[in-house]
């Protein structure tokens, strides 16, 4: 189910023929992943991925718990180990463009009882920028205040992270990715459990960030916004069952092959489609 | 950053003191510390004699608040010393949750203690007592066990705390064990080597201290230099690795801190204890402030009082060993900002707690006598009304005892005024109070059913809960969100189900 862009961008550089220069030819895709398979403990969570982010595009992972969502940023990002496979980010190793690539961590993964507050986490995308051993200035501080500006949070610099609500702390995580000013940008369920304001603002940055041409691989839960939010999808169990723009690739059919077995969850989400595609 | 040079303060004066102060470790006075008491310089013998002998603990007060004697000053310095860098680097041990590794570099120290002994010995007879050799191996030895710790966890899929309690004991054990074999050999005497399991504050040789002085120096310099690497590491370690950062590496140098720490600590406090130095001060800080920098230097300075008042309280009364009066200092004070923390104390908490109750059981009783004052089962004298004590005891299931205790209650802070015996008037500022209650549980009850498809049956209970801790805030919230469903928001609306009172008063 792979749209034929995808196939012609995939089938030559994995059969060695078209060189990466000449995929640079028509511009440096952001994103290629090429293959890859990632296990944890011998026990594989995804299989050969293959996917390959347009510049400038929106794209929502979609899938059914333990699908390998998550792990497929992380194996994006070289923290699990990878069995097989090949991750280009502009064209290179993602260890050299790491100052390209914001990651939005999911929000359970931390400590939020940690004794600093909204600045100080933002001011963490920085840390890299300013390198070992160096203080965080306050030059860097003023940047941290106006990415937290930009997520609505500025009022909320100097309060402590465990005194913030779930959806501002996401806010926060989103603001550090921000404050990087990367160009791709990868993020683990940011509308997980947020009340509706900060999934409205967290939804804006989004297109704001498409607007500026920059490119974002969003793990996404919400099946009946996935194609209000998102101009491409990746449907993902283990394997990618699907993956391309929205329109084309976010069908009923597509979704049950994903979901599999959860025929119950499936049901009321293409019910949800099906009411969606009647209104319009 | 200011904690940066705070820390680098510290380790600023511990360096001035140390090329300061003159110690006596010329050449030809060098002596073999870790070994009995007689091989000790002549001063600090009499020192220690004296002080042993002196039953007047008055003189000693004196003598320990004027710093007179020798002997108590090395020993002061020494334990406050450790308390600082031991403050420090727990902070950042504290907030990685990994309490256990100090206890798991100090246990497997042992061997390393004997080790060295034992190689010291056979190289070169009479030397395997020598401070700096032993201490090397214990530094080594706690960092293999470290590393098993960390391999044990990547090769096989026991969990941290399997492989923690698995190092901490088998490395001890083969501490003992080597121990015995130690004690068994001419030249093995253990008495000094013992000094490493419980510790010997109080026979710490200016020698001990300038080891002491320069381990806390590293691990002040390094934690001040690596604050903010070691911060990231400790909140976040997901995104650290993804900014590029090498967590094994942070994750090697906060273990090396901690068997800096571990190893100057093994010899005032004993390796059984030495623990406590590192978590105790951090987690007596983490009470006081919300703060990492903040956090870090109070934890310094708790450590470092801790050493000091340990330290002092068992020069008064030498009969106590030094290191766990050290560690119980640590943990009065822990205790202390365990209670008395003004926002995460146990006893704010509880005071908190007593007062949402008391504020619920007033809340419920206001609410109460609206919903009567409304249903108009009584009556209303210009701005005051009266309630009888029957319809109030019918709707709540509250006890006459208990009812007329919090009407009590109420009368003291001027909501009720009692009439007769089975009435009591709700005065103006308990009706106004009265109608702001009522309201707020009924703008969160509109809410619940406008937003939350909360069925009109089941509000009144789901209201019940929220309705106390309503901010000013987030009742004008309320109010912006249901404007359009009611024009009469700014008065009390009506209830939007059936109330049980009503429906019980004729």
């Amino acid at each position: 189910m792979k749209s034929p862009v995808h196939l012609e961008q995939q089938q030559p550089s994995a059969s060695g023929e078209q060189a990466p220069v000449e995929l640079a030819a028509d511009g440096i895709q952001p994103l290629v992943v090429e293959d890859l398979t990632v296990a944890y403990h011998r026990k594989p969570v995804l299989w050969e991925v293959d996917y390959v982010a347009p510049t400038g595009s929106l794209a929502a992972i979609v899938g059914p718990n333990g699908a390998g969502k998550s792990t497929l940023l992380k194996g994006i990002l070289e923290l699990v180990p990878r069995i097989s496979g090949r991750v280009q980010v502009f064209g290179e190793p993602y260890r050299q463009q790491r100052d390209r690539v914001g990651y939005v961590p999911q929000r359970e993964t931390v400590d939020w009882d940690f004794p600093v507050n909204a600045l100080d986490v933002v001011a963490m995308g920085l840390y890299r920028e300013i390198g070992w051993l160096r203080p965080v200035t306050r030059k860097y501080r003023q940047r941290a205040l106006e990415a937290l500006d930009r997520v609505g949070m500025a009022d909320f610099a100097g309060r402590q992270i465990s005194q913030l609500s779930g959806g501002q702390q996401q806010r926060v995580f989103l603001a550090r990715a921000l404050v990087q000013d990367a160009d791709l940008y990868l993020m683990d369920e940011p509308l997980a459990s947020v009340d509706a304001s900060t999934e409205q603002a967290i939804v804006e940055i989004l297109h704001q960030l498409r607007e500026d041409g920059k490119t974002a691989l969003v793990v996404h839960h919400d099946l009946p916004t996935v194609d209000d939010y998102f101009d491409q999808v990746v449907l993902l169990n283990m394997r990618v069952v699907a993956a391309g723009p929205t329109a084309e690739v976010f069908t009923t059919d597509n979704l049950r092959k994903t979901y599999g077995g959860k025929l119950a969850l499936l049901d009321e989400a293409g019910q949800r489609l099906r009411l969606t595609g009647d209104e319009r | 950053m200011s904690v940066r040079r705070a820390l680098l303060g510290f380790a600023l004066a511990i360096g001035v003191a140390l090329a300061g102060t003159n110690f006596p470790l010329a050449a030809g006075e060098h002596h073999t510390p870790g070994s009995p008491p007689s091989a000790k310089s002549s001063a600090t013998v009499a020192d220690l004699s004296d002080r042993a002998r002196s039953p007047d603990w008055t003189t000693r007060l004196v003598n320990l608040l004027t710093l007179r004697d020798y002997n108590t000053r090395i020993v002061l310095a020494g334990t406050a010393l450790l308390g600082v860098a031991g403050g420090v680097v727990g902070t950042f041990m504290l907030l990685r949750k990994r309490a256990l590794v100090g206890d798991v570099v100090s246990h497997a120290a042992l061997p390393g203690i004997a080790i060295a002994f034992l190689l010291a010995e056979a190289l070169a007879p009479g030397e395997g007592r020598r401070l700096e050799v032993l201490l090397l191996g214990a530094l080594v030895a706690g960092l293999v066990g470290v590393g098993c710790v960390l391999l044990i966890r990547r090769f096989t899929r026991l969990k941290e705390d399997a492989a923690l309690a698995i190092v901490l004991s088998v490395f001890f054990g083969l501490g003992i064990s080597l121990f015995t074999i130690v004690q068994d050999m001419p030249s093995g005497n253990v008495a000094g080597l013992q000094g490493f399991i419980y510790g010997k504050a109080a026979a710490l040789t200016a020698l001990d201290v300038k080891v002491i002085s320069i381990c806390a120096l590293a691990a002040l310099v390094l934690a001040a230099a690596l604050f903010k690497e070691l911060s990231l590491l400790c909140f976040d370690e997901g995104y650290a690795a993804a900014q590029g950062w090498s967590v094994v590496g942070l994750d090697l140098l906060l273990m090396g801190l901690v068997a800096f720490v571990t190893v100057i600590g093994i010899e005032s406090v004993g390796l059984l204890l030495v623990v406590a130095m590192l978590i105790v001060p951090a987690a007596a800080a983490r009470f006081w402030t919300d703060h990492l920098p903040a956090m870090t230097l109070l934890a310094a300075l708790l450590g470092g009082a801790s050493g000091l008042l340990g330290a002092g309280v068992s020069a008064l009364a030498p009969r106590l060993a030094a290191g766990p009066v050290i560690v119980l200092a640590a943990a009065v004070l822990f205790g202390i900002s365990m209670f008395f923390s003004p926002h995460r104390g146990v006893l704010a908490r509880v005071r908190e707690r007593r007062r949402l109750t008391r504020r619920i059981k007033r809340q419920h009783l206001l609410r109460t006598c609206y919903e009567l004052l409304e249903s108009g089962g009584e009556s209303i004298t210009a701005d005051e009304a009266t309630v009888s004590l029957a319809a109030l005891e019918a709707d709540r299931d509250w006890s006459r005892q208990q009812l007329q205790r919090e009407i009590a209650k109420a009368q003291r802070d001027g909501l009720f005024r009692r009439t007769s015996t089975d009435c009591i008037c709700v005065t103006p500022r308990g009706l106004d109070e009265a109608r702001r209650v009522a309201r707020n549980h009924r703008l969160w009850e509109l809410y619940l059913i406008e937003h939350a498809d909360v069925a009109p049956a089941r509000v009144d209970r789901y209201a019940d809960l929220i309705e106390h801790v309503l901010e000013p805030e987030v009742v004008a919230l309320l109010e912006q969100q249901l404007a359009g469903h009611d024009p009469h928001l700014q008065e009390v609306p009506a209830s939007p189900h059936k109330i049980a009172s009503t429906a019980a008063t004729p």
